[in-house]
């Protein structure tokens, strides 16, 4: 059996607004085995973002138990959060994010500098990482220089830069063409296949077709969670 | 980590170059502005010392007291209490390194082709003792030539370049009004008083001399001042009451209700004021400069606060990848401290120069001490971390989620 890197038991997270307390995750169940590829699906408002900044580390559940590597992350600081955020989590965001006044090299070695990792190391593994998502030319360029699709490779050799146990996707497509798309979930694929686990959000059903599961929320809850029927295989 | 953040303040200071070096500029002046200013205080405060050191340390002036004739009285001077015995006796007072009576006259001084009004002093030999007045050529003036009233002259700088151009005048003979005198030597340079009276526009005689020659006073013997210099400046306040002690048993005024016949002066206590003086004025000069500097600051922290806006986003993301708050707050702070510094460089080199200028142009004196140096560079530093710490932790307390989610 495959090691557990997510466990949540009946997560609930609720907003203080103008008009009171707002509940927006009713009591979440989810399991995330290593080696697991999950789509998350749901419309806007569904919680879905909730879920995932909670899992990523980003926010804390009003309640509920939420295990990252079978450690509670609930009630820790924010610089214990932000360790986890570096050590065990890799994070690939629709916009990209990349820095724009640094070249690849320097944004892919990002998390390995806050890692405390020296110079020479985080040299070394962000060329082997841009090797990987086949960008070694594009090192020395800054992000403006290349096209949507490479600065979401960048990205991602960023979210592995650290060999996190989980990498987090919130609309890694959303701003990129069909093409580019299925680059992109190739490359997550091939990355799953090597043994990376994975949770990504997505709108396109196309793209959630590449995900091995489907998780589906609606109005803060988790209606759907079962094995992707038809897998697309790109 | 820390060459990495400095690499990144660097870049994040260069990706807005005017809006840098406008801040920069801020900080730029206000160094600036207080290193002229500290330069021009502490110039001040060297020209009055040297005026201090050139009318000789721990100086007392006793002059001679007033007549009081029917309630009506007259100044200083106006009777003739004081005489050359009197300064014999506080030289031998114990705590006193010398004494000498100045008898003072404006008489023409005539050489060959050449004449010049000066005051002729008359003193004895412990004179340049007590004023620190060396002799530069020539001879000094030695315990004989009071004794025997010798026909014996020695001329200061300007009075000596007045009658005798750039020749010698050791040796020469010239005229004190009528009387022929013989120059002995030439006195070192003296500069000016406090007053801004040029002190080498004078010439020295035994005051048994010009008493005998000069004044023909009927009151021979009689001076109206005797300056004398104390060992050290701690034991002024003591000697004075001896001083007074002395003069007030040798006048015979045993009666404690009897009014001094005389004037004692401490010079050091008037010293100490004009160079309080000019500190106080070097303080005032630096605490208006301070001001400048503060706008300069405040200039930083503004910039600072528009650059964490606009920059949420990227905090986010460094957040999310695991900075620690430290982290963020570090580099912005570095960022900070960066630009302050480097116009704190610009404005220490800036106030150095402007400080020549102002000496070269205005022909006053400025120092750049470099204390004030040390000073403005570590109050810049001072300034990026005070001004650049609000901003600083305003971006690292950001809520990540919040910062990613800014457009």
């Amino acid at each position: 059996m495959a090691e557990q890197v997510v466990a949540v038991k009946a997560l609930r997270k609720s907003y203080l607004t103008g008009a009171g307390a707002v509940e927006v995750l009713h009591g979440v169940d989810f399991e995330l085995d290593a080696g697991e590829f999950t789509a998350v699906m749901g419309p806007s408002g569904s919680g879905k973002s909730t879920f995932m900044n909670i899992l990523g580390c980003l926010d804390a559940p009003t309640s509920g138990e939420v295990r990252l590597m079978g450690q509670n992350v609930a009630g820790l600081s924010p610089d214990q959060l932000a360790r986890r955020r570096n050590r065990d989590l890799g994070f690939v965001f629709q916009g990209f994010n990349l820095l724009p006044r640094a070249d690849l090299l320097e944004n892919v070695a990002l998390p390995l500098l806050y890692a405390g990792a020296p110079a020479a190391e985080r040299r070394r593994r962000a060329l082997e990482l841009l090797e990987q998502v086949g960008l070694a030319p594009w090192a020395r360029s800054r992000p403006n220089q290349i096209s949507g699709g490479q600065q979401q490779r960048a990205a991602i050799a960023r979210a592995l830069a650290a060999k996190p146990r989980l990498v987090l996707a919130d609309e890694p497509t959303g701003n990129l063409d069909s093409q580019t798309s299925d680059e992109i979930m190739k490359l997550f694929s091939e990355l799953n296949d090597q043994g990376l686990t994975l949770v990504l959000v997505t709108h396109e059903p196309d793209v959630a077709a590449c995900a091995k599961r489907l998780a589906r929320f609606r109005d803060g809850l988790l209606v759907e969670d079962a094995p992707v029927a038809r897998r697309r295989r790109l | 980590m820390f060459w990495a953040m400095l690499l990144e303040a660097f870049r994040a200071i260069g990706a807005n170059r005017l809006r840098s070096c406008l801040t920069m500029l801020g900080m730029v002046i206000g160094v600036a502005a207080v290193v002229l200013m500290l330069a021009v205080g502490e110039g001040a405060r060297v020209t009055v010392k040297k005026q201090v050191d050139a009318l000789g340390t721990n100086i007392f002036i006793v002059l001679a007291g007033f007549q009081n004739t029917s309630g009506v009285r007259s100044g200083s001077g106006s009777r003739h209490t004081l005489n050359a015995t009197d300064a014999q006796a506080l030289a031998e007072l114990p705590g006193v390194t010398g004494a000498s009576p100045v008898v003072n006259s404006y008489i023409q001084l005539v050489a060959g082709g050449r004449n010049w009004n000066t005051m002729v002093m008359g003193v004895n030999e412990q004179y340049s003792q007590v004023r620190s007045w060396e002799t530069a050529s020539g001879r000094p003036m030695d315990a004989l030539d009071v004794q025997s009233a010798s026909r014996s002259v020695w001329l200061g700088q300007t009075t000596a370049r007045e009658l005798f151009g750039a020749e010698d005048p050791v040796g020469r003979t010239l005229r004190l009004g009528a009387a022929p005198f013989t120059v002995e030597g030439v006195l070192a340079v003296k500069g000016q008083s406090l007053d801004g009276r040029d002190q080498d526009d004078t010439a020295l005689t035994p005051y048994t001399s010009s008493q005998r020659y000069l004044s023909g006073s009927p009151f021979r013997g009689m001076v109206r001042m005797i300056m004398l210099q104390a060992e050290s400046a701690e034991i002024m306040p003591a000697l004075e009451e001896d001083i007074r002690a002395l003069l007030r048993e040798r006048h015979r005024l045993v009666d404690p209700s009897q009014d001094d016949d005389f004037f004692l002066n401490n010079l050091s206590a008037v010293m100490a004021s004009a160079e309080a003086t000019a500190a106080a004025m070097t303080l005032l000069l630096g605490a208006i400069a301070s001001v400048s500097l503060a706008v300069g600051g405040i200039g930083i922290m503004n910039i600072m606060l528009v650059s964490v806006t606009e920059r949420t986003r990227e905090i986010g993301v460094r957040l999310a990848i695991g900075a620690r708050r430290r982290d963020i707050l570090t580099q912005f702070v570095l960022e900070a401290m960066l630009v302050s510094l480097t116009g704190g460089l610009l404005g220490l080199l800036l106030g150095a120069g402007g400080a020549w200028l102002v000496a070269a142009v205005w022909r006053t004196s400025t120092v750049v001490a470099p204390s004030s140096l040390l000073l403005s560079f570590t109050v810049s530093a001072g300034i990026g971390l005070f001004f650049g710490f609000y901003p600083a932790w305003k971006a690292a307390r950001q809520n990540p989620i919040e910062a990613l989610r800014f457009q």
